[in-house]
């Protein structure tokens, strides 16, 4: 069911086209993650959904309500900015309670020194306080209901915001970037929390981050956005294992994929070292120029072996549980990055001569427009002389 | 065809504005309405009126005005008393804003080097910007009293001469001068430590490093430049609170004696509202707002140097 | 630059400012003293800071009749209150919207307050005079407070310390369901209390100590200001009474010299804020 659809969303500034036509879907209870480097116009499409901002063209659907002609206010969508965006000069309590005042209080009744004195006000008051309170609790952060955002560290004041964002119920809920001003530490463990509220509140959530591990990991489908354009909306592994765009390939990953330029056969397949992969399109010609891509911890070194291509090791790096080998093709020159367990990298050194082989069944073909061409292994058997010099 | 063409152009770049983007120029045109009739009512339509007022030989009590083109400013450069007050305005300025601003930014950097009774200091040297500037004049007219005032009474105990300070038409600027430098030292001093605090100190320990020996070095190297752009506030701000001297005229010479303190604003204020002259005086008007102008657009000169070669 | 080491160069610095601080005090002390001295003390000892013949009762006896001085300070406090009040409810909510809202007419405005900027009270008061006669409403607290309810400095300093009030702020409060006038009122005022202060002083010392308007528009004691009032005191006081005008000088100057020696720190606060930022 979808609950939540952008359709065709533009937004230029000054001539400047941010968002080129974004098109998404979200479930009921889903949580998709916008995921992009800056600049690439998710916040921009987050702030058009809350209505902070207005699309040049395109739709937002919320089940069979059309937001786009609404007010931010009234729209009941709440949003976690990276900044927290805490009134200073209000409690904890009163910050997460002002979006109750503002729905719940008639204009009179929110009046200092007049409004007590409307009927039903002390009534509203009582059950917004409860409301407040009970929020406070799930979020363990009942103790800190007096302190203003002055007075609290980076993560409560994180969790004040959650609690302002969630107090209301929205039908959707935003967050930008809110795990950003967090240290290392809690920033992981927060990630679970999140994900965990989500849960708990069961409504469409759009998460902006420029994170992937924080994408890939919380995330229902991830969404990759590139230069205001939408490149691919899919679970977290088959963004990873099936890229559809040279730059989902080139975002998702770290360290980064390996990029080769290459050149299609005159029999329709790519050879690459000794492997060689047929393309199930046949609108790639024969002789266009295609880009090869493969991760590094697909990518086995060894220092003996007729197999792969050889390559002189330029740096190692010692993470603890991996290795990354910084290395350079002797044939083309190019550098290409391996990620081995510290088993496999035992005895290697910078300036080896060492020999790299790549899984054919791996590798990844994109054409010229980034498009990624299936591709599969052919011929695994008949390994070729290393035909390139 | 052309033509459609060029109908089409701006919808292209300009798209058709939101719901919610009119929404929010409208909230921004209503809450700016008080403010921009207002400015309207009492700052630009009397600007224009003055200006027009300054063309006729409108006066206050008389039906009806003529337009006499530019009779006033003719007038102007030959009438005597303007050319006085003109001529007086320059000198008192020409002595209070460089005194008070080289005093003011003296001080300031005593103060600062200074680490005992820094807030007394500042306190002591503001109080006159906060004490009503006539009621003070008042008290320096006695103490500048000819017979019985303290001053004089000190200097003929040094066997000095004993001026008549602002009884005598040699020395009644100056008289007002002072004053007008006692007031306003504090003020700017009060400007020039808060930009002095504001200076790394790091900047100072840089110069150190560099082999700036003395303190002049680092005052050339450091401070002057880093206080650049409070000081171009505090000059333009004290040359036009010069040209804007009233109050002590207006309570102690009335321009006298012999019109050797007549300064612009008094004799604007004669003209229109003590003789009534409104055409005369709004021409007088205009000649003190092209100064203040003039004063402005060098500011804005200056500032834009600053900028770039910083 | 040690604290605790007594150098040569520290001796002078001392001494001049010491030396300054005595020149800057002294009309305050020998206003306080001559408050006090009797006539023939004024003429005879004008050095001596203590008074021969305490009169202080007489002095101020006589600068409390001639005029009313209370009703001078509450002219005074009335003016200033009012201006204040007006200027902020006016310029408050169209910085806001400069600072804070996208509308074509910004950039206009914009121009149009720098413009003002530019004009002082003395350029406008002709046209102002002539239309106030007109409208019969000289001799008021109209006339006073009127031509300064629009405070183009104000807007000015008002738009400068929005325009660092985060975005996301005003952001959040209309998530939360807040009209604009609720966000000014709710969010914006609250978090700009030192921009009001750093305002409310440079207005208040501006048009507490203001004698041209005041003197122009007014021409009876009813609504005298501080200024004008003192001036009618030194008209009617027309011998060398200095006992007596020195004691009225004292009422007029306390209460902003006292208002200032208690909030000094807010004083210079706002001092350097409106300077700085003007």
């Amino acid at each position: 069911m979808t609950a939540l659809s952008l359709r065709g969303i533009e937004k230029s500034f000054s001539g400047n086209p941010i968002l080129k036509g974004v098109s998404l879907d979200a479930g009921a209870g889903e949580f998709i993650a916008l995921v992009g480097p800056s600049g690439c116009g998710k916040s921009t499409l987050l702030r058009i959904l809350a209505g902070l901002e207005s699309a040049d063209a395109g739709e937002i659907m919320l089940g069979d309500r059309n937001l786009s002609p609404m007010p931010a206010a009234d729209r009941n969508i709440a949003m976690v900015f990276q900044s927290y965006a805490l009134y200073p000069h209000l409690t904890a309590a009163q910050n997460i309670a002002v979006p109750l005042v503002m729905r719940k209080l008639t204009r009179v009744q929110r009046l200092p020194l007049i409004g007590p004195l409307m009927p039903g006000q002390r009534k509203a008051v009582a059950a917004i306080k409860r409301d407040v309170r009970e929020m406070a609790v799930s979020l363990k952060i009942d103790h800190l209901l007096d302190r203003k955002p002055g007075q609290m560290s980076g993560g409560q004041r994180q969790r004040v915001a959650l609690g302002r964002a969630m107090v209301r119920r929205p039908s959707v809920f935003l967050m930008d970037e809110p795990l950003s001003n967090l240290d290392a530490n809690l920033r992981v463990h927060a990630r679970g929390e999140i994900v965990e509220l989500h849960r708990r509140a069961g409504v469409p959530t759009l998460y902006v981050t420029h994170d992937q591990a924080e994408a890939l990991s919380m995330a229902d489908r991830v969404a990759v956005m590139i230069g205001g354009s939408l490149l691919q909306l899919a679970s977290p592994q088959v963004i990873y294992d099936d890229p559809a765009h040279i730059e989902v390939a080139r975002f998702i990953g770290q360290p980064r994929i390996n990029l080769f330029p290459s050149q299609v056969g005159a029999d329709g397949t790519i050879t690459f070292g000794d492997i060689r992969v047929g393309l199930h399109r046949e609108t790639v010609a024969a002789g266009a120029s295609v880009t090869v891509g493969i991760r590094p911890e697909f990518i086995r070194v060894s220092r003996s072996g007729q197999h792969g291509l050889p390559a002189r090791i330029d740096r190692i790096e010692f993470l603890g549980s991996e290795i990354i080998l910084y290395c350079r093709l002797d044939a083309i020159g190019e550098p290409v990055v391996a990620k081995l367990s510290p088993a496999e990298g035992a005895g290697l050194a910078a300036g080896m001569p060492v020999r790299v082989e790549f899984s054919a069944d791996r590798l990844f073909v994109f054409a010229e427009d980034g498009h990624r061409v299936p591709s599969t292994p052919v011929d695994a058997a008949a390994r070729l002389e290393t035909a390139h010099g | 065809m052309a033509k459609a063409v060029a109908a089409a152009l701006p919808l292209v770049r300009k798209p058709a504005r939101s719901a919610a983007e009119r929404q929010e120029a409208r909230a921004a045109l209503v809450l700016s309405l008080p403010a921009m009739v207002l400015l309207f009512v009492f700052i630009l339509l009397p600007v224009a009126v003055v200006i027009l007022f300054g063309f006729t030989d409108y006066e206050l009590g008389y039906a009806g005005f003529r337009f006499v083109g530019f009779d006033n400013y003719t007038e102007l450069f030959t009438d005597r008393t303007f050319r006085r007050s003109l001529w007086n305005t320059a000198v008192y300025t020409a002595i209070v804003a460089p005194i008070s601003i080289f005093m003011a930014l003296g001080l300031a950097m005593l103060i600062e080097s200074e680490n005992i009774g820094r807030s007394f200091f500042r306190t002591a040297y503001f109080l006159p910007v906060a004490s009503l500037l006539v009621a003070m004049a008042t008290v320096w007219q006695y103490l500048f009293h000819p017979t019985i005032g303290p001053i004089n009474a000190l200097l003929a105990l040094g066997g000095l001469p004993r001026p008549n300070w602002l009884g005598a038409s040699t020395s009644v600027l100056y008289s007002l001068s002072i004053i007008g430098i006692w007031q306003s030292v504090g003020f700017n001093l009060v400007l020039f430590l808060a930009g002095l605090t504001a200076i790394p100190r790091e900047l100072y320990q840089a110069a150190h490093v560099d082999g700036a020996r003395s303190a002049f070095d680092r005052f050339r190297l450091v401070t002057w430049p880093m206080l650049g752009p409070t000081t171009l506030f505090v000059t333009t701000i004290s040359i036009i609170n010069a040209v804007k001297v009233f109050e002590t005229v207006k309570t102690l010479t009335e321009g006298g004696p012999n019109k050797a303190s007549e300064v612009l604003l008094f004799t604007i204020y004669q003209e229109g509202f003590v003789y009534l002259k409104v055409g005369y005086a709004s021409a007088m008007t205009v000649v003190f707002l092209a100064i203040l102008v003039v004063l402005m657009f060098l500011q804005y000169r200056v500032q834009d140097k600053q900028v770039h070669y910083s | 630059m040690n604290a605790q080491t007594f150098t040569l160069g520290r001796a002078v610095r001392l001494s001049i400012l010491i030396f300054g601080t005595a020149i800057f005090l002294a009309p305050y002390v020998f206003m306080i003293s001559t408050a006090g001295k009797a006539q023939s003390d004024i003429f005879s000892s004008s050095l001596s800071l203590i008074p021969q013949h305490w009169s202080y009762v007489q002095n101020f006896t006589k600068a409390l009749t001639r005029v009313s001085m209370t009703r001078l300070l509450f002219n005074g406090v009335a003016v200033c209150a009012l201006i204040f009040v007006f200027q902020v409810m006016i310029a408050i909510p169209c910085a806001y919207a400069m600072a804070k809202l996208k509308f074509r007419a910004a950039r206009p405005m914009m121009v149009l307050v720098m413009l003002g900027l530019l004009v002082p009270i003395h350029a406008t008061a002709l046209p102002l005079y002539v239309a106030f006669d007109r409208l019969a409403v000289l001799n008021s607290y109209f006339a006073l407070v009127a031509p300064f309810t629009i405070s183009v400095f104000g807007i000015f300093l008002f738009l400068q310390f929005f325009r660092a009030i985060p975005d996301d702020l005003i952001h959040a409060a209309r998530l939360d369901g807040m009209s604009e006038l609720g966000i000014i009122g709710r969010v914006i005022v609250p978090n700009a209390w030192p921009a009001v202060t750093a305002f409310a002083i440079f207005s208040v010392v501006a048009h507490w100590n203001d004698l041209y308007w005041p003197l122009i528009v007014v021409s009876n004691q009813t609504y005298a200001t501080p200024p004008l009032g003192l001036l009618y005191f030194r008209a009617a006081e027309a011998g060398d009474d200095y006992g007596a005008l020195m004691a009225a000088t004292l009422i007029i100057t306390t209460p902003l010299v006292a208002a200032f020696l208690l909030a000094q720190k807010r004083f210079v606060e706002g001092i350097t804020m409106t300077g700085l930022k003007g």
